[in-house]
């Protein structure tokens, strides 16, 4: 079985939660979604999952427990949680906006608003999903701060120290922040995508190892998972088509 | 014990122009819709509007009745961006205070616990501290002598929230299964008003639901409102979910004449157009 781009994507944010141990999985978006309950039902098997609303369910649904939207944010200041949020831009410490483009006054495009992102980041582990890997989300400064950064987390003493940000899975590849000042490196190529392709599609520069190898190959029993449990309608395509950024 | 029962109207005529006005409920879900109707209604205006927002804050903002909102999102959820919000931002409609949905929360809390405020590690390093300068920190008397932003109480004129049953007295009931913040608002407020989809005798609560369903104390309720389908066009669980095709209509019609189809007259006006509308669409 051949894997296509979007399953690379599905098994990238999957890896997100690995040895996360028996905590909160928040996937924000469908292919996070498809990852979190890939790794619950794999390799991360004490992972809690949300129906996106106030329970804790299996991955076939049935609720385990119970979880407000009160709760749900103290379980985030609580620490026992690992957020995957989406990202209308990024900078290359990880500061991320979701809130507006252009000037907050008077926003060019009003987006979501900051949600929890200034407590996710402060809080608990977080990744970060980007369907569309350009250089209108990977900017060289993001126009307002709502995930808080490496750089910014530097300065702020004891208040940073749960601040963690795990990886960044895009349509292209997996980056991290595992340099010497906690800038965005590149990590893996989903296969059939190339090293400069992701320097093109980034809008500053990004630390590239010598040999950057390519994203995991999904084992035949995850590409069932996906296929046949998960995702049997294949609603993954839509949001990563095959051959996407090529 | 008194009976809170009243009417929509009654509720407005309670309001006033440049009040503070909490509303529950959490982007399209479980809104004091048949609340907001009525406000919409009124020459109300000038408001500081605290809400997770949804269309209560979509529609107040589109009629030009908001003066300052306090939020940390506004999103349709199925729609993620609310059309008249945006727009109202975008033409610098109104002022804004954009904090974190958890120290929203805590600014409730601080609120219902009549402190000045509680302190929460978010916002400090992000941009929340930049856009809203009146914000403060506070250091950690102890050892450990970490720094919190300091979110003040999110103090309330008055609250608007819909649950599922009410008594005459004030005592609320949530059936789904979220409560929101809603008792955290009635709480925050010096004057809540609550709608319902039935009012019913207090024995009735609790005859096939459990007590944890009682989410609102009569003490900290004003008026109780009986508004059937007082949510719509957003959830009301376990009732019924979202309007969804009428949820599109609101964001696909320019706004004039969507106050001239569905909100020119009463409540039973409303869901009488919204009842042709359904008609028509079936035919």
């Amino acid at each position: 079985m051949r894997a296509g781009r979007a399953e690379y994507c599905v098994i990238a944010c999957a890896e997100a939660w690995r040895g996360a141990g028996e905590i909160l999985a928040s996937p924000m978006g469908l292919i996070p979604s498809l990852g979190a309950r890939l790794a619950r039902l794999t390799f991360a098997p004490d992972l809690l999952l949300t129906d996106g609303e106030a329970l804790l369910v299996r991955p076939d649904g049935t609720p385990e427990g119970w979880l407000p939207y009160r709760q749900h944010l103290e379980l985030v200041a609580g620490g026992r949680r690992h957020v995957m949020m989406g990202a209308s831009q990024l900078d290359r410490y990880g500061n991320q906006n979701i809130s507006c483009i252009g000037d907050w006054e008077r926003p060019r495009r009003q987006l979501l608003g900051v949600r929890g992102a200034p407590l996710n980041t402060l809080n608990n582990p977080t990744s970060y999903w980007v369907p569309r890997h350009s250089r209108r989300v990977f900017v060289e400064r993001v126009d307002l701060v709502c995930g808080v950064g490496y750089d910014r987390a530097a300065g702020l003493g004891a208040a940073a120290r749960f601040h963690r940000i795990v990886r960044v899975v895009t349509d292209l590849g997996v980056l991290d922040f595992a340099t010497p000042d906690h800038s965005m490196r590149l990590v893996s190529v989903h296969p059939g995508v190339s090293v400069e392709q992701v320097r093109e599609a980034t809008g500053f520069p990004l630390a590239v190892p010598d040999e950057v190898p390519c994203t995991r190959e999904p084992g035949a029993a995850e590409l069932r998972l996906i296929r046949e449990v998960l995702d049997p309608d294949g609603a993954r395509s839509r949001e990563v088509p095959e051959g996407a950024g090529g | 014990m008194g009976d809170k029962t009243m009417t929509a109207e009654e509720v407005v005529s309670r309001l006033a122009s440049g009040m503070t006005l909490g509303i529950g409920g959490w982007g399209s879900r479980r809104k004091p819709m048949a609340l907001v109707r009525a406000l919409l209604r009124s020459g109300i205006g000038d408001l500081t509007v605290v809400s997770y927002g949804g269309p209560d804050v979509g529609m107040l903002a589109a009629a030009g009745r908001i003066r300052k909102l306090v939020t940390a999102f506004v999103t349709l959820d199925s729609v993620p961006l609310e059309p008249h919000y945006r727009a109202a931002r975008e033409r610098g409609g109104f002022e804004l205070t954009e904090v974190d949905e958890g120290m929203f929360q805590w600014g409730l809390r601080a609120a219902a616990q009549r402190l000045p405020f509680l302190p929460v590690r978010a916002g400090i390093g992000s941009d929340v501290m930049r856009v809203n300068p009146e914000l403060r920190t506070v250091t950690s008397p102890y050892a450990d002598g970490e720094t919190f932003t300091a979110m003040p109480a999110l103090r309330l004129d008055a609250a608007l929230v819909h649950v599922n049953r009410a008594d005459r007295l004030g005592n609320g009931q949530c059936l789904g299964p979220d409560p929101y913040f809603d008792d955290l608002f009635c709480e925050a407020a010096d004057a809540a008003y609550v709608s319902c989809e039935r009012i019913v005798d207090t024995a009735e609560l609790t005859k096939a639901a459990a007590p944890q369903s009682l989410l609102l104390k009569r003490l900290a309720v004003t008026g109780v409102v009986e508004a059937p389908e007082g949510a719509h066009f957003t959830s009301c669980a376990p009732e019924y979910g979202r309007d969804e095709e009428f949820q599109r209509l609101y964001t696909a019609t320019p706004w004039p004449e969507f106050t001239g189809r569905f909100l020119g007259g009463d409540e039973a006006g409303y869901r009488t157009a919204v009842r042709e509308w359904r008609k028509g669409r079936e035919r």
